[in-house]
């Protein structure tokens, strides 16, 4: 979110999801809709068979790949690249959109300077994208009135994955391709409210509503209504947290769930530093892997259990209702409400309700958002007062900073990279069926998925004397871990593509250790393993 | 933009409706409802089943509302002798061949087909003649097929290929044999099937059925809450199906960005909820093992250790990991006990991961 945050003033998809229905062009970029959101992947589908052009950006020959107009196989890690071989093409076609540019944008020069540089034949060498489809894509983009991006994790999760985001911020701009219905730069996020965790200030730099902590007359705001000095100073992000974890800093931790030991990278160093800890709190639904090292579990009430609301990608708020008393007793936020009680704070709620105007009444994003707003269809943000209809498309006259800041960027190729020790390149992400930690209790999704399959082309496969239902070993410089073998040619050869659901299969003890040095995403796109078949 | 509205009667009331509305909206409009079986809003219409026919002055047959568009001075009737006479023929038709087997069937009171017999006070009997013997298809954990019950509507073709988009399904065979399968007369799961479940949202009988709620409730006892769903970032909306205090299935309801359209984790996946391994009581690790606590025990252990680490190496010696799976209110409290309580801005939750 950084990445569009500097770009335009706002981390947040820039158009709603519906807008995808009567587009004419689709510029999907890593991301697997139909299985990381099925919904909009179907929305996506039907909208091409109605005649929208749809490219679609991803090494893997996903569903939607094989439905695209254009399928642009690209090398992993080579996204900032093709985005500027694709800009240099616009702007030597001129094909620019001059007025957009000029009245929106500034520092366009340092854009042109650096996209200069990629040439169609240097950046098909690069990509791997043949330059006729370069120069094919380059004016559909351009020339299509209703064109949006859509991207998801294999934009992020990159060791660029900021800069991945600017250039498709840079495109857009480029085109004029934002501000108006089915147009924009639209990051599809992939849990249910990581929207709303990130609008709600758990984040270590900002106050709900993307309040900076370091802004002296924001933290006054704060600290009237909480009643206590606050801490100006920026804090620890995830990895950060673990590293403080692993050297002794930081000695207590409170983790609501999550579960780091299986979704964050290089999770043998999130298993020391869990272990470091002198104390530990976790409130989970399950005995997680990462539940095992507390000290103490408070039990979680899941979703059907809790009255409250959930941000979606398109940052329109919409209500959770309580169904079923909750299995603990207790709600979180009740239990969350004691502990804090308990700690001195005397707070007061006696409904989420409340605890959602508290907010809102320091936010002024989401200053007219409420309950009784939000009951039928949710409300879209910004929504700054009770008479405001929600803003589902940003940027329209100016955007959030001011004008679209361009930026000229430079292709990062990825941390790690195969070698001869390590010849495979491990790509990850999810599947249709499983969520990050949720889906492995549904019986179910077990019943029909239970294990993880690890995806190799037939030609490695062949190499590797494996089939499918074979188990190999896949092992980095960082760990280690098992799984069986699917062969398909989904992947390109040298490739090696696994999820990260299956307790049985901990494919992050593998990933890279390597972050984005801006966001701290780590690379779970790309990193260099070696493939050995286990005796069955 | 314009459009000359078009003046139409229907059941003598006057109406204007923009080009291209079909009769049944129209009606619909008029707070008319004409029965229909094949016919729904999300999918294309086909006017095959013929429940939703109408007298048109003018026209030689009884139409289908749902795919006759209206037209200047239109003059409708929905429910002339004829009418109603067509479509207790056509439900008897349709029952000739179906098992009535209400008592027991998952379906019933949320089932087309029994509430149009009901209201037009059709039984069987009038037709009688060769009934399907279709075994049951339940080789799989989501979905059960019972093609006796199948009225050949063809809205399970339509949500496949036309919300979906994945094309599983199609008519096979012919005349009395017609029959809705995947390619090579197989069975869901040996299908390319993702088990969305769109099909057994739109189903009209009780052909398609959620295998979760069989047994655990009939449906009009079933409290539905609608809430939004908990897996990935689109923001669907679904009703849960509440009995006796247990969720029992998950049924679609009009979302503002999904419609009824949902997949399989948050249609079939949503009963982790009720897993035996989930989590009732606080836990205290004594001896590197877990034992039961109450939550006051809980409660004052975390005050007190929470504290003593802050007070002997300050504010920035803890950290809180917060929930993108959590509602903005429990993140709200996670942010706030982190900033207020301990005194530290080490908040984060996994959007960077």
């Amino acid at each position: 979110m950084a990445g569009l945050a500097t770009s335009f003033g706002s981390g947040a998809m820039t158009n709603p999801i519906n807008d995808v229905n009567d587009s004419e062009l689709l510029f999907l970029t890593g991301t697997n809709a139909t299985e990381a959101h099925p919904i909009i992947g179907y929305k996506m589908r039907q909208a091409h068979r109605r005649g929208a052009k749809l490219i679609v950006i991803d090494p893997r020959r996903t569903e939607l790949a094989e439905e695209a107009d254009y399928w642009l196989q690209i090398k992993s890690g080579t996204d900032i690249a093709l985005l500027n071989g694709l800009m240099h093409i616009i702007i030597k076609e001129d094909l620019q959109d001059k007025k957009f540019i000029e009245e929106r944008c500034e520092n366009y020069e340092a854009l042109e300077a650096t996209v200069a540089k990629y040439d169609p034949e240097y950046v098909s060498e690069v990509t791997g994208v043949p330059v006729n489809i370069l120069y094919e894509v380059a004016r559909l983009y351009a020339t299509t009135k209703k064109a949006g991006i859509y991207y998801t994790l294999g934009i992020t999760e990159h060791i660029c994955g900021v800069r991945n985001v600017m250039s498709c911020a840079n495109i857009a701009m480029l085109t004029g391709h934002l501000g108006k219905p089915n147009t924009g730069v639209n990051p599809m996020r992939g849990q249910n409210n990581v929207q709303g965790a990130c609008d709600m200030g758990a984040l270590p730099n900002v106050f709900p509503g993307y309040q900076n902590v370091n802004n002296d007359e924001i933290r006054a705001k704060f600290e009237k209504a909480w009643g206590v000095a606050l801490d100006g100073k920026v804090g620890l992000k995830i990895p950060e947290m673990f590293e403080g974890a692993n050297h002794g800093t930081v000695k207590a931790m409170f983790i609501l769930g999550e579960n780091p030991v299986l979704t964050d990278p290089n999770s043998n160093h999130i298993r020391s530093g869990l272990k470091k800890l002198e104390f530990l709190v976790v409130q989970e639904l399950f005995l997680t892997e990462t539940a095992e090292y507390a000290d103490v579990i408070l039990p979680s009430a899941s979703f059907a259990e809790c009255d409250g609301t959930f941000t979606g990608t398109e940052r329109r708020v919409q209500r959770v209702r309580q169904a079923i008393v909750p299995l603990p007793g207790q709600a979180n936020w009740q239990t969350l409400n004691q502990m804090m009680i308990r700690m001195g704070c005397l707070t007061n709620y006696k409904h989420p309700g409340e605890i959602w105007d508290e907010m809102a009444s320091l936010t002024p994003s989401m200053a007219g958002i409420n309950y009784e707003r939000i009951d039928k269809d949710g409300l879209v943000w910004p929504c700054p007062t009770c008479d405001h209809p929600g803003t589902p498309i940003l940027h329209t006259a100016t955007f959030s900073r001011g004008k679209g800041l361009f930026q000229g960027i430079e292709h990062v190729p990825p941390g790690e990279m195969p070698d001869q020790d390590y010849p495979f390149l491990l790509n990850t992400g999810r599947i249709l069926q499983h969520y990050n930690v949720t889906t492995p209790y549904s019986a179910g999704i077990m019943t029909l998925w239970n294990e993880e399959y690890a995806w190799v082309n037939p030609d490695d496969a062949c190499e590797l004397d494996v089939e499918t239902g074979d188990r190999i070993r896949v092992s980095s410089r960082r760990g280690e871990c098992s799984s069986k073998v699917r062969v398909t040619d989904r992947v390109p050869k040298g490739m090696v593509w696994m999820s990260f659901h299956y307790t049985a299969s901990q494919t992050n003890a593998v990933t890279s250790h390597i972050l984005d040095p801006t966001s701290g995403t780590g690379e779970y796109k790309v990193c260099a393993v070696k493939v050995e078949k286990l005796a069955s | 933009m314009c459009v000359d509205l078009i003046k139409l009667t229907i059941d003598g009331m006057e109406i204007e409706a923009s080009p291209g509305t079909t009769v049944l909206n129209a009606a619909e409009a008029l707070g008319i409802h004409i029965p229909r079986l094949c016919y729904d809003p999300s999918l294309s219409s086909v006017g095959a089943c013929r429940i939703c026919v109408v007298e048109i002055d003018g026209m030689r047959n009884l139409p289908a509302s749902c795919v006759t568009t209206v037209t200047p001075g239109m003059v409708v009737r929905t429910d002339t002798p004829a009418v109603i006479e067509a479509r207790k023929t056509i439900l008897e038709l349709l029952i000739a061949n179906h098992p009535l087997d209400c008592m027991t069937c998952e379906k019933a009171g949320d089932c087309k087909l029994q509430e149009y017999c009901y209201q037009y006070g059709v039984t069987k009997g009038a037709f009688t003649g060769e009934e399907h013997h279709y075994g049951l298809e339940e080789n799989n954990p989501f979905i059960v097929r019972d093609l006796n019950k199948c009225i050949v509507c063809g809205k399970c073709i339509r949500a496949c290929a036309e919300i979906t988009g994945k094309d599983i399904l199609d008519f096979a065979y012919r005349g009395f044999n017609t029959k809705v399968t995947p390619f090579g007369n197989t069975s869901y799961i040996e299908s390319d099937c993702v088990f969305c479940g769109n099909c057994v949202s739109v189903c009209p009988t009780g052909a398609l059925t959620e295998k979760q709620m069989s047994g655990k409730g009939r449906r009009w006892e079933l409290k539905k809450v609608r809430t939004t769903c908990p897996f990935c970032g689109t923001g669907c909306n679904f009703d849960l199906n509440v009995m006796d205090d247990k969720v029992v299935g998950v049924t679609s309801t009009n979302g503002p960005i999904n419609g009824r359209a949902l997949c399989v984790k948050g249609r079939f996946g949503w009963d982790y909820v009720h897993s035996p391994k989930r989590l009732t009581r606080p836990l205290i690790k004594k001896n590197g093992r877990f034992e039961e606590a109450t939550w006051g025990e809980a409660f004052d252990l975390i005050a007190t250790r929470f504290k003593e680490i802050k007070d002997k190496h300050g504010p920035g010696s803890f950290a809180a990991l917060s929930s993108a799976r959590c509602t903005n209110e429990e993140n709200y409290l996670v942010q706030k006990f982190s900033r207020v309580v301990m005194g530290t801005n080490n908040v984060d939750h996994c959007a960077r991961t």
